[in-house]
């Protein structure tokens, strides 16, 4: 069946529009609604057509990883929800939910958005664990570039709880921010055919014959790739997929702007 | 002691303010979305679609099922661990209870009707929320229905009744019960009952009494916000 799809689309795509009338390198409409979870320490809603995305950060204390006794860390978490597209199951997350994880994790952290050091509250003994959890409420595909979005926002509009010790006080936020110096956005570009493609939809997505998604910072630096879908890049591909994303992250941060 | 003001300058028997949509994931064959106070539940519906392991089919009816999971960043205190808990699985149970005694499951033979409930942010009562939301997402369906489940708690702190306990005034240092109780508004019967806390049966009787009216007024809002959906539709034609 899939192979069917893939000829209408593609059909579509060489007369230069999608299966939405896009055009093949236009965003759906962008919306974004940060600090909207009262019991999160920071949150973002982010819809890109009818993708629907909830990111939540809540803050932990634990203590640091052995070989980074001065630093805090963050841990990203996606929740696939059944409830939003009948794909989904419940159950613990598979493949793709663990993919859009660490393609978001490893844009904040080799990005270094976040100071890590200004999370340790105690040498060797007690750090921060920030947690960003993923959640979906509707799929409609895109939903990697959608949570990446949403994910460094809720990091933008979090606070501290209040501390004593080694006791949380999540009633009571204080007035400090986490320190973000990076704005990572990660875009991802579909290759079907000989075509290139932004902001895929669902259909688009099943039909895919490669995939990068390319996280990049304002100053136009690559923080981190991933390569999916079954069939091989040639560098010119790869040229043409980072500048595209280039250009798409100018719009995306433009909207944030906002 | 007596109760003489609610934490949150509540009547006693007031409701939290109430927002409730339906239609809000387009994926869904129904959904919904219902806020009472801090507390926020979404509800999908897919369904009735086949359901496997095929042993589990009954060919007299659908089998409703539930889910109720909280969103890892929906409590006040730490980070819930996402995935079911002892909790979540017993909310989802109950849920199904609630809701079965409305709904015509005999029309889908073979089949189930996957009802989802997620929290995004909780303040008490959010199997109550959860239930509301979930009717109102079976309806937007169009899953036949004899009735639409209205659910909220009611309880007693110290001497008072008090109606939509939430998270503050259930942790207050008094006695405190909570009751979550889901009603058949046509018919007043009652789809579910839990309590934690000590009552006796007279406060009892009389506090399900009570919860009555905030429960009919909570369908009134269910009601309004299915009915405006379909007048937009109209509208648009």
């Amino acid at each position: 069946m899939n192979k069917e799809l893939k000829k209408h689309i593609e059909k579509y795509l060489n007369s230069n529009t999608r299966y939405d009338n896009r055009k093949l390198t236009e965003f759906r409409k962008v919306s974004i609604e940060p600090d909207c979870i009262k019991t999160a320490e920071g949150s973002c809603r982010v819809k890109i057509g009818k993708t629907d995305v909830l990111v939540g950060v809540k803050f932990e204390l634990g203590k640091p990883y052995p070989d980074k006794l001065d630093q805090g860390t963050i841990t990203v978490n996606t929740e696939l929800l059944p409830m939003s597209s009948p794909d989904f199951e419940p159950g613990p997350p598979g493949i793709d939910a663990i993919e859009i994880a660490r393609v978001v994790d490893r844009g904040i952290r080799e990005s270094g958005a976040l100071d890590m050091k200004k999370l340790c509250v105690k040498k060797g003994e007690l750090v921060w664990i920030v947690a960003i959890d993923i959640c979906t409420l509707n799929h409609a595909g895109n939903i990697l570039d959608a949570a990446g979005l949403a994910a460094i926002i809720a990091l933008k509009t979090a606070r501290y709880p209040s501390r004593k010790g080694e006791n949380v006080d999540y009633k009571s936020l204080t007035k400090t921010k986490l320190s973000i110096k990076k704005t990572p956005i990660p875009i991802t570009v579909l290759k079907i055919g000989k075509h290139f493609i932004v902001d895929p939809l669902v259909e688009e997505e099943k039909v895919l014959d490669s995939r990068l998604t390319i996280t990049t910072t304002k100053d136009k630096k690559i923080c981190s790739l991933q390569k999916a879908g079954d069939e091989p890049l040639s560098l010119e591909d790869i040229e043409k997929m980072i500048d595209l994303a280039l250009e798409k992250s100018e719009e995306i941060r433009k909207i944030m702007k906002k | 002691m007596s109760y003489k003001k609610r934490v949150d300058g509540r009547d006693f028997h007031e409701l939290r303010k109430i927002e409730a949509k339906v239609g809000i994931i387009p994926n869904a064959r129904g959904s919904a979305y219902f806020k009472i106070g801090k507390t926020e539940a979404y509800s999908s519906v897919y369904g009735p679609r086949e359901l496997y392991p095929s042993f589990l089919q009954d060919p007299t009816k659908a089998m409703l099922r539930c889910n109720y999971n909280m969103m890892p960043f929906s409590g006040s205190g730490d980070r819930v661990r996402p995935g079911p808990s002892r909790r979540s699985k017993e909310i989802s149970m109950v849920t199904e209870k609630a809701l079965l005694p409305v709904l015509d499951l005999d029309s889908y033979p073979n089949t189930v009707v996957d009802v989802f409930v997620e929290l995004s942010q909780t303040d008490a009562g959010s199997r109550c929320a959860g239930i509301c939301a979930a009717s109102m997402a079976l309806a937007d369906a169009g899953i036949v229905m004899t009735d639409l489940i209205s659910a909220v708690s009611v309880g007693k702190v110290d001497d008072k009744i008090v109606v939509d306990l939430d998270y503050e005034e259930e942790a207050l240092d008094a006695e405190v019960s909570d009751i979550p109780v889901a009603m058949i508004p046509s018919t007043g019967e009652i789809t579910l009952l839990q309590m934690d806390g000590i009552i006796d049966k007279k406060t009892l009787l009389n506090a399900l009494k009570i919860i009555k009216e905030p429960l009919l007024k909570i369908n009134e809002i269910q009601k309004k916000a299915l009915k405006k959906k379909f007048e937009i539709q109209g509208a648009k034609k």
